[in-house]
């Protein structure tokens, strides 16, 4: 009976990542807009565009090969996976030990293998442009990521997420720089792995400033909608993380009664507002960088990150 | 018992090599020999298992062959029986493909005979219980290897790859044989048995250290000793290019471990360290040379190089938690370390094997004149993928266990008291995570470029499908990357003897764990379940597809590129491997490689066409080898003067030099 409940419970933290990412997207444009004294679209439109794109033939290019139609699914299910094991409403989950931190950053590393792959499939020059700068930028976001990850770890004892939340919600973290080193440079990592502003903008198509959109630049169809989910989970995937590392009230723990998941979900549903809000102000007041001012962007996370780390391997014998 | 049989295999192998030197032109001979080497790798592998289920034993031959009196000593413990299963797997995976491929073989007179001479010597080589058979085989593993270099020497650039191999290799067994020379002390004793028993000094350690990194390292590839490498690894048929890359590069990582962890006794913690950032420095400038390389192979070459230094990452990680008493950890380290070695030996092999099929199908090695071989070579283009998944450590494959197993070895590091290793054991988590992220790019570009695109030459656009021998040798490595990803408690509790024996520590049974998760320390602290992402991956990627194709759409129309409304007919508008690895230079390479772009551009109204160059510079040869170069040079020609001496002087001269090698004596003494 409890492995029903569990497995219960983690099905629904499936669907609900599933279900929130179109919105958290909607709701970041919708914010956009509004701070720009526009309009925007209905908070629902991302729903109706998935649905208009699922429903449509898909046009392949004359040189695509199976990859090019295998990958978008390769890709939403690597997000999707690392979405449903990052802690929303609840630690603890049924299958939350099955991959640590670490194995959430590769499996968001192997979905963007394929993207990069993807890109390169036709042999155009504007997925070539687009999968080069995608793997610039994330040889530099990767590492920094990793020694985020590191901080962390060392910080609570584990790289399993739950352990780590759950240790954020006792008495004994304090103030720690590294934590805050640690937070500046994941927020950095976010941006970037997201394509947002000002790494890349996800709303553009002038062609020449474009990474994520020139490499699904010939995807139509159910394939463009599946890798749109999925850049829709990613950025839920990274709202969530900081959210549930750096701000767990409200996190349910294991086995909590359905009161204390509910209360979660609200939670977790403030954080998301919360997140979504911070970001559309922050892409507002921003412009986008120049290609190759990113490595330093991306750098500065990186340094901060082992700068953070450092600190905490010559502090633990002090 | 398996000693004996795994020393049979070797006399097999001998004896087939001998063989192929009469009959290697007659058209039998490939599948024979290929076949002989393939039954007798399988026979020694199944001795390996038989004795890694048993690793109280220790099985121990003496034969009356080597030095007088002494005999050369054969021994298999559960560290030689692991790197024999490596050995043996890598050289059946080469035979059977070698099957297919050998066919290709312009010259099978000069590939035949040394090839299974190549494998005995391998396989001697890990057997080896004494410092004379030990040296004799790797001398004997590395001229045959030279041979196999040098089987197409008339090719452009080969016979200075020979050379220089030749070199290298001959100043490693140098080195080795003056670290057997200390071990040994001033009675001689050269058997390992002697050697584990007597002890040395923290002066004698650190001089064998110095001079195992030197002899082991430079045949395993470390920086800076690793420019041999990537000239002699591709220059070999491409079977042979797998077993040098694949397999002699952990023959040489053999060595280092049974001399460093086993005959020299406790380490003292700089041993950790000088390891350790050799290994990053490795890991970072291994992957940095791939991605500027457009040479299939020499690329997968290089990347070896980065493997290499993952590998030494967790060897000196498991030195410095061993010389702090962390059994425990050290265990772990060594666990990832040697996982590691496994694992690259399978995927290592698949991709030369990728290449190889890629080279006998088009006669191409440059990436820049392939691309769209997915089109020609559907099969060998999904091991190719398999294996750059594989080797990019991206889950649910075998290259990510290993190197998580490493990260966790990395965050026991806060516990160790010396400030040396605080600062370097992150500094080195930071450069492999580094390493990591651009093994991704690396073969994101070695597969988009090679596979993807449309043709960019005529030999690519006409490639057909390879043999099926190729593909079902690539397929059984794909299968294992799999098999070693999805269940890795099986490979981790196989390796607890070695760790046990070798830093006295060992993990947590993993194979008895529920779902067959692994947890390398504790339930609480980490643990990764590569069945289950593996399933969860495969369901909803299923489910996604089956929904969308059953409730949406399924039809499906082709027409002409997009590419925002300018779809250029012509393959060279596509993005080429230097145009792909152009940021990544930018970013990198100006500091690492002093990189220079050289544009010329002629003025409008002029009709030369435009050009651009890129100049990059290998520092180690720039700051090493080229003044070692000449150094000799100079030393050469001031000592060509002695060549012409009058008798008078040349008797002086023995005189003096004389009287001044009793003085050295006199002062020493």
């Amino acid at each position: 009976m409890a492995l029903i409940l569990n497995l219960a419970v983690q099905g629904t933290q499936m669907a609900l990542v599933l279900l929130l990412a179109p919105l958290l997207t909607g709701f970041i444009r919708k914010v956009k807009a509004r701070l720009l004294r526009r309009q925007g679209p209905p908070l629902l439109q991302v729903y109706r565009e998935l649905w208009r794109l699922l429903r449509k033939d898909a046009v392949m290019a004359e040189g695509a090969s199976w990859l090019f139609r295998v990958a978008p699914y390769m890709i939403f299910a690597a997000t999707w996976v690392a979405a449903a094991l990052v802690p929303t409403f609840a630690t603890g989950l049924l299958f939350s030990w099955s991959a640590d931190l670490i194995a959430i950053v590769a499996l968001i590393g192997s979905a963007r293998f394929f993207l990069a792959l993807a890109g390169l499939d036709v042999g155009t020059s504007f997925g070539g442009i687009g999968s080069s700068r995608e793997v610039m930028i994330a040889s530099l976001a990767e590492p920094a990521m990793i020694m985020i990850v590191f901080s962390l770890a060392l910080i609570a004892g584990s790289t399993q997420l739950s352990t780590v939340a759950g240790y954020m919600l006792s008495a004994d973290v304090g103030l720690k720089v590294s934590l805050a080193l640690g937070l500046v440079a994941l927020v950095m990592v976010a941006i970037a792995e997201n394509s947002r502003i000002p790494i890349d903008n996800p709303a553009t198509h002038l062609e020449l400033t474009m990474v994520h959109e020139a490499m699904v630049l010939e995807y139509s169809g159910r394939h463009l909608a599946m890798i749109e989910l999925a850049g829709s989970l990613k950025l839920l995937l990274y709202v969530s993380l900081i959210g549930c590392i750096f701000t767990p009230w409200g996190l349910a723990p294991a086995g909590a009664g359905p009161a204390a998941y509910a209360l979660g979900a609200l939670a977790y549903l403030g954080k998301l507002a919360i997140g979504g809000f911070l970001l559309a102000l922050f892409e507002t007041s921003i412009a986008k960088m120049r290609v190759f001012r990113v490595p330093e962007f991306l750098g500065a996370a990186l340094m901060l990150g082992l700068l953070g780390l450092l600190i905490l391997f010559v502090t633990r014998s002090l | 018992m398996p000693v004996e049989i795994a020393l049979g295999c070797v006399a097999v192998l001998l004896a087939a090599a001998v063989a192929g030197v009469f009959v290697a032109r007659s058209p039998l001979a490939t599948p024979m020999i290929y076949g002989v080497s393939l039954l007798a790798c399988l026979a020694g592998l199944q001795a390996a298992l038989v004795q890694s289920l048993d690793p109280a034993s220790m099985p121990a031959v003496v034969l009356p062959l080597g030095l007088p009196w002494q005999g050369a000593h054969f021994r298999l413990d559960s560290l030689s029986a692991f790197f024999l299963g490596v050995v043996d797997l890598g050289g059946a995976a080469a035979s059977f493909y070698g099957l297919g491929y050998g066919r290709h073989e312009t010259a099978p007179e000069r590939v035949l005979p040394f090839f299974p001479a190549f494998l005995a010597g391998m396989n001697l080589v890990v057997m080896a219980d004494d410092a004379y058979s030990f040296l004799l085989s790797w001398e004997f593993m590395s001229l045959s290897s030279w041979a196999l270099v040098m089987a197409h020497h008339k090719e452009r650039d080969n016979a200075r790859a020979g050379l220089i191999y030749l070199i290298m290799a001959s100043f490693g067994t140098l080195s080795l044989l003056l670290a057997f020379g200390l071990l040994a002390g001033p009675d001689g004793a050269y058997t390992f048995t002697a050697m584990r028993a007597g002890s040395h000094g923290q002066e004698i350690a650190a001089i064998v250290l110095a001079l195992v990194l030197l002899g082991a390292g430079s045949k395993a590839g470390l920086v800076p000793l690793h420019v041999w490498l990537p000239l002699a690894h591709p220059a070999a048929p491409s079977h042979v290019s797998a077993l040098m890359s694949g397999v002699m590069t952990k023959v040489a990582v053999y060595g280092f471990i049974r001399i460093v962890f086993d005959l020299l006794g406790p380490p003292g913690w700089w041993s950790g360290m000088t390891v350790l950032t050799l290994g990053a420095l490795t890991a970072v400038l291994g992957v940095l040379y791939a991605l500027m390389e457009h040479d299939l192979k020499r690329l997968l070459a290089y990347h070896t190089v980065e493997n290499i230094g993952i590998i030494f990452i967790g060897l000196g990680l498991a030195l410095a938690f061993r010389a702090n008493g962390m059994g425990w950890a050290a265990a772990l380290a060594l666990t990832a370390a040697l996982f590691h070695v496994f694992n690259h030996s399978l995927f290592k092999s698949l991709l030369f094997f990728g290449a190889g099929a890629v080279l006998s199908q088009t006669g191409e090695r440059d990436m820049e004149h392939l691309g769209g071989l997915i089109h020609r070579m559907p099969m060998t283009a999904l091991a190719f993928l398999v294996g750059c998944v594989a080797i990019s450590a991206l889950p649910p494959l075998n290259g990510f266990v290993s190197e998580w197993l490493t990260f966790q070895a990395i965050l026991l590091g806060p516990d160790l008291p010396q400030w040396g290793l605080k600062v370097a054991i992150p500094a080195a988590g930071g450069l492999l995570a580094l390493s990591a992220a651009l093994a991704a790019a690396c073969f994101v570009k070695a597969f988009g470029i090679t596979f993807l695109g449309r043709p960019r030459g005529t030999r690519a656009a006409q490639a057909e499908e390879t043999d099926p021998f190729s593909l079902a040798a690539q397929f059984a490595l794909a299968l294992l990357c799999l098999i070693a990803g999805i269940l890795p408690g099986f490979v981790i509790d196989s390796l607890a003897p070695v760790a046990q024996a070798l830093v006295q520590g060992r993990m947590p049974a993993q194979t008895v764990l529920p779902w067959l998760s692994i947890v390398p320390i504790a339930a609480g602290r980490s643990s990764y379940n590569g069945l289950l992402v593996f399933l969860f991956i495969a369901a909803s990627a299923g489910i996604a597809a089956f929904a969308i194709h059953r409730l949406a759409s399924r039809a499906l129309r082709r027409a002409p590129a997009w590419d925002c409304g300018f779809p250029d007919p012509s393959p060279v508008t596509q993005y080429t491997a230097g145009s792909f690895a152009q940021p990544i230079r930018r970013v990198f390479g100006t500091f690492v490689f002093r990189a220079r772009d050289h544009v010329s551009m002629p003025p409008p109204g002029d009709s030369r066409a435009a050009s651009f160059s890129v100049d990059l510079r290998d520092l180690a040869w720039d700051w090493i080898y080229q003044p070692i170069g000449v150094a000799v040079g100079l030393a050469a020609d001031r000592l060509n003067r002695l060549q012409f001496l009058t008798i008078r002087r040349y008797l002086s001269l023995v005189f003096f030099v004389l009287v001044g090698l009793l003085l050295v004596l006199a002062v020493w003494l």
